[in-house]
């Protein structure tokens, strides 16, 4: 163990440029998935919370009679999927939105007549949020007798959905691409290691030691590499999560699960990327 | 202990380097492979070291089949075959007792008897004076006793030389020569290349077998 563990050392002594451009190669692989990771898991959160806001908004037109009204309110409460329908007045909309938005106080004081329409507003079960449920009812309110316009935010959690698979797809193909360079460069290492001590290994090889023992030291090294890679891209982001948090948006961190996992994919990338370009050096002594 | 079943070796642009060659060698037999350059000692030896393995027919050694041992276990037959060459490929910059050492613990030798087993081993090679001399500073005669204490590291069944006094005047050659026959006396196994049939002649007690353009064409001693 000992002696794996300085040869490692040895190995990164002689080719400190070389090791540091992989340890710099994994990290910016890394970094890309971590920050897809941030993306994914604030959009997630995002997603989630507009989920259970999912609701139809149906405004009434000005001249609907009050029976009109009570008969969309009856009709919209028993459909499947519709959890309960409330009942949203002009005035209630005019109070709701003096109180969001302050400014508009000025505004309508001078106005003769409230400008914002009644609402009937529909909400959703849990686990019946979904575009067809929500979409069935909207069309459904939109034939309903005084009744002027119907909207729903169903679009904006298909939005975030795509913007998730999009970044997702974009983090993938970077990600594997900075991880091929990273294995290129590793591999480079790999091979001049070899080269520095093909001299020993032939001997090694000549006397019948054991290809794990050859082997474990250029593997040592390149876990270390790995997780060294990882580790940078795990302060990289965290580093870029704070700054954005504190002048953009609150973002949320990652799961302790995910940077743990990354480290140890980190590690295991290192592993595995030695492990075949050592197959390659070592068949051609 | 060492058998070739109809091998033939060819390489990819050389062509046969070895064709349809069958023999035994029985435990602790001492062997002369001669033939002229090019007529494939060298093959032999290292088919035997499973460096290289077959492109027909099947080599056993010790138990091993050149047809079902995988690459990771080649080490398993290094250890019970030795192998010492023409230019002695000692690690230069270590000194005889490390080239030694060196061997023990990549073959896993507990830690406090790889000094004292390095330095049996240079004894027994007649060599424990020059313990401390890198190979620049020996002479090629104990270059080459350096090299087969490394090969007797592992303690082997056999030991493969490839024209081992090539480079060496004829006193030098007699050392190594009579250092093999005393290993040979102690039961070692010796397979001997060499294209020099006067050093062959001075050995009438050995087996010879004669190589040309890849085929076995003389066997003092065919058996089996
Ligand atoms: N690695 C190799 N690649 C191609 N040809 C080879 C290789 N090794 C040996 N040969 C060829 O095989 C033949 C036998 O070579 P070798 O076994 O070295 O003969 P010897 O040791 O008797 O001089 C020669 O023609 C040589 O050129
Ligand atoms: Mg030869």
């Amino acid at each position: 163990m000992a002696r794996i563990f300085s040869e490692a050392v040895a190995g990164f002594r002689r080719a400190p440029l070389l090791t540091g451009l992989s340890v710099l190669m994994v990290a910016l692989a890394f970094l890309v998935l971590a920050l897809f990771g941030l993306v994914a898991h604030n959009l997630q959160a995002a997603v989630s919370q507009l989920e259970e806001r999912v609701e139809v908004v149906v405004y009434l037109r000005e001249d609907a009679r009050p029976a009109e009204v009570s008969a969309a309110l009856e009709a919209l409460r028993t459909m499947p999927g519709v959890e309960g329908v409330r009942h949203v007045t002009k005035d209630e909309a005019l109070e709701r939105a003096l109180r969001e938005l302050p400014e508009i106080a000025e505004v309508s004081s001078d106005l003769e007549v409230n400008p914002f329409p009644a609402s009937l507003e529909v909400r959703f079960q849990a686990g019946r949020r979904d575009t067809e449920t929500v979409k069935r009812v909207a069309e459904a309110a939109a034939s309903l007798p005084g009744v002027e316009e119907v909207r729903y935010g169903r679009e904006w959690v298909e939005r975030l959905f795509f913007l998730r698979r999009v970044a997702g797809l974009a983090a993938l193909v970077l990600g594997v691409s900075f991880g091929a360079v990273a294995a290129l460069i590793m591999a480079t290492a790999i091979r001049l290691a070899v080269l520095a001590r093909r001299d020993e290994i032939y001997v090694m090889q000549l006397v019948g030691a054991r290809d794990a023992y050859i082997r474990s030291p250029f593997l040592l090294e390149g876990a270390v590499v790995g997780t060294a890679g990882a580790l940078l891209a795990l302060g990289l982001s965290w580093g870029l999560y704070v700054g954005l948090s504190r002048f953009l948006f609150r973002l949320e961190w990652l799961p302790a699960v995910w940077s743990l996992g990354g480290v140890l994919a980190g590690a295991l990338f290192g592993l595995l990327a030695s492990a075949l370009a050592l197959q390659r050096q070592l068949r051609r002594l | 202990m060492i058998r070739f079943l109809e091998v033939t070796k060819i390489f990819p642009r050389a062509g046969a380097a070895l064709e349809e060659v069958s023999f035994y060698i029985p435990k602790g037999e001492f062997v002369f492979l001669t033939g002229h350059s090019g007529s494939g000692k060298t093959t032999t030896l290292k088919l035997i070291h499973m460096a290289e393995r077959p492109t027909r027919g099947e080599v056993r050694v010790t138990g091993f089949s050149s047809l079902k041992t995988p690459r990771r276990d080649v080490w398993k037959v290094r250890r019970r075959v030795g192998f010492v060459f023409q230019d002695f490929r000692l690690l230069p910059g270590r000194t005889a007792l490390e080239n030694v050492a060196f061997a023990l613990e990549v073959t896993g030798a507990p830690k406090g008897e790889i000094r004292p087993r390095a330095q049996r081993l240079l004894a027994q090679v007649g060599l424990a004076a020059k313990a401390g001399a890198s190979p620049e500073e020996l002479s090629g005669g104990e270059q080459q006793r350096v090299a087969i204490a490394r090969a007797l590291a592992s303690d082997p069944l056999v030991l493969l030389a490839d024209e081992p006094t090539g480079n060496l005047d004829e006193r030098a050659t007699r050392g190594i020569m009579d250092l093999f026959w005393e290993l040979h006396a102690r039961g070692m196994g010796v397979v001997m290349a060499t294209h020099d049939l006067d050093l062959v002649r001075q050995y009438p007690k050995a087996r010879v077998m004669e190589l040309a353009q890849g085929r076995l064409v003389y066997d003092s001693r065919p058996g089996e």
